[in-house]
């Protein structure tokens, strides 16, 4: 059988027919609620998992500049890493600039990384205020929020990404065989 | 046969001065020199954990950021890959996890939330499969590439061993209205990807085991998703957390990573599999042939969505195309070895290999997937490898 990778986007409307089952094994143990919460850190587009706090872009400023601008430059364009700032435009150009404000298309994705795997060297050690101030500063940097604006679980994914609607399925093979 | 204390003591003591020597000797400083006629002296006692000899040097090649290691595809026979010699790719190091503390997590539309240990879930029914993984960005753009190994060589092949995902989705029973889960390792990136429920509840494993042993921590020890046929990245490493929803997540690495930028700025997003690819192994970049004559061309092929049916060969740069003898087995979604013999006539020429899988799907040049893609996308590259073989024998990357 071939799984088209295009099916899969389609297959997200999908409902997957499985009945009620019975445990067959019975192997392992309940997760706790506590335990669910603790791990439960993935953000998805709709934001419901995300926690409770808030954080500015001016508060995010001072973070990033502490934690960020090491490898992401002083205002987020000059790297030597990713480049988070700038690009807007220029994806259908010679010279394309994919950044947060440029590429990502959901503002939830910014929130989920910074708290998963940054920084680099100390990942998982912002706090949640912390987290959602540097967000501000990155999306406000990209001049997609308003320099005032406060990010928390209600805005952050109300937040429209420039490129939101810039991502589509794979046809492939999309190449002629000889 | 003499049992006296003293003929037992002796035995002992020379066998403990042979295993020492010898075992100096395999130590990479002792440059001790081998006997000899090894038929001459005894050699060491039994080992219990084995190495190659000593003088094999065959290693991985680490890039400059220490984020991934290509294999050694020239140097390798047969289809599978040594565990020690199994690529590399991770986002935030190899994490040092003990199994005995290391927890499976399963919950989010499930009606039992669960939670197992690396022990209570090799108690499930388990399966082996032999399976090629290849990472997402394998031989981008490698025209500056020496070797099989510097071009291609994130990619590999294990007999891997472990749980059908399947199974402990049912035994958490899936409620409807799911239709992706979310995996998440214990990396310091806390690598995560959206999957298919559809291939969730398909072929994927949840696997334990590589090539006989546990899995290497390169690979995700204790345990890992291996979700066949389908860009390496989404295999997560480390696995410590499913979550069963309703959409994907759209984490950083399915939306600003592992995503093909089109010429009109549109991005292509889930691609999954991996394309049929073949590549001639030997002779390869960086190799030298000697004398004119006779020389079996061996490569290996691979494709994401099944068995390889066909690999053709080429030693006139693409102008003329001979079928290569596929060596068995011939598996789905694994290495399949070809072989082609040879006469070298001494002249400057170019080899070539395309294979063609049970989709009919057939390996492209690089223009092709140029004209459909532009320039700007940098992941599934597949296209005919080319090897200029120049008349003094050494051979070239002619990525053409």
């Amino acid at each position: 059988m071939r799984w088209c990778s295009a099916r899969w986007v389609l297959a997200t409307s999908l409902v997957w027919p499985l009945a009620a089952q019975a445990p067959t094994y019975g192997l392992g143990r309940a997760a706790k609620p506590d335990e669910i919460k603790a791990w439960d850190s993935a953000i998805s587009p709709d934001g419901k998992e995300l926690p409770p706090g808030s954080g500015s872009s001016a508060e995010g400023a001072r973070i990033y500049a502490a934690n960020c601008a090491a490898c992401h430059g002083k205002t987020g364009k000059e790297g030597p890493n990713d480049v988070l700032v700038g690009g807007q435009g220029t994806l259908n150009t010679n010279k394309p600039v994919k950044t947060v404000g440029s590429y990502w298309p959901y503002a939830t994705t910014v929130w989920d990384y910074i708290n998963r795997a940054m920084p680099y060297n100390k990942p998982g050690s912002l706090t949640s205020d912390q987290v959602y101030a540097v967000t501000a500063y990155l999306l406000s940097l990209n001049g997609i929020i308003k320099e005032d604006a406060v990010m928390n679980a209600k805005t952050l994914p109300q937040v429209k990404m420039p490129n939101r609607n810039g991502f589509i399925g794979d046809p492939r093979p999309d190449w002629k065989s000889h | 046969m003499s049992k006296s204390p003293n003929r037992r003591k002796f035995l002992k003591s020379a066998v403990l001065a042979a295993g020492v020597g010898v075992g100096r000797a395999q130590n990479s400083g002792d440059q001790q020199p081998p006997p000899d006629d090894p038929t001459k002296v005894p050699g060491w006692p039994a080992r219990a954990y084995g190495e190659r000899s000593r003088f094999e040097k065959t290693v991985r090649a680490p890039s400059s950021q220490g984020t991934s290691s290509g294999a050694p595809l020239q140097d390798l026979n047969g289809i599978i890959t040594p565990s020690s010699l199994h690529f590399e790719r991770h986002h935030s190091g190899v994490p040092d996890i003990d199994p005995r503390r290391h927890r499976l997590m399963i919950h989010g539309m499930v009606d039992r939330p669960l939670v197992l240990t690396i022990d209570e879930l090799k108690r499930f029914p388990s399966v082996s499969r032999i399976y090629v993984m290849e990472c997402s960005g394998n031989g981008f753009r490698n025209k500056g590439a020496k070797t099989a190994q510097d071009a291609h060589g994130l990619v590999s092949c294990s007999e891997w061993t472990g749980v059908p995902l399947a199974l402990l989705l049912r035994e958490a029973g899936v409620q409807p209205g799911a239709s992706w889960i979310v995996a998440e390792g214990s990396d310091a990136a806390k690598m995560t990807r959206s999957v298919p429920l559809a291939k969730a509840m398909n072929d994927v494993l949840l696997a334990y085991g590589q090539n006989g042993e546990a899995i290497r921590p390169e690979q995700g020890y204790p345990l890992r998703l291996f979700v066949p046929g389908w860009e390496g990245n989404i295999s997560i490493k480390w696995l410590r957390r499913i979550k069963v929803v309703d959409q994907p997540y759209m984490t950083r690495e399915e939306t600003s990573k592992y995503t093909d930028l089109m010429p009109d700025g549109k991005a292509r997003q889930f691609t999954f599999e991996m394309d049929p690819k073949s590549l001639i192994t030997y002779p390869s970049g960086g190799q030298k042939l000697g004398p004119p004559g006779f020389y079996e061309i061996s490569g290996l092929a691979w494709s994401g969505r099944g068995a390889i049916r066909k690999v053709e060969i080429s030693v006139d740069g693409g102008r003329s195309w001979s079928d290569a003898e596929l060596q068995s087995p011939v598996l789905p979604i694994a290495f399949t070895r070809f072989r082609f013999g040879w006469k070298w006539d001494g002249s400057e020429t170019v080899l070539q290999s395309r294979c063609t899988d049970e989709h009919g799907d057939t390996q492209p040049v690089l223009a092709d997937l140029v004209k459909a893609r532009g320039d700007h996308w940098s992941y599934h590259f597949n296209p005919i490898q080319s090897w200029k073989i120049s008349a003094d024998g050494s051979v070239q990357n002619a990525l053409v």
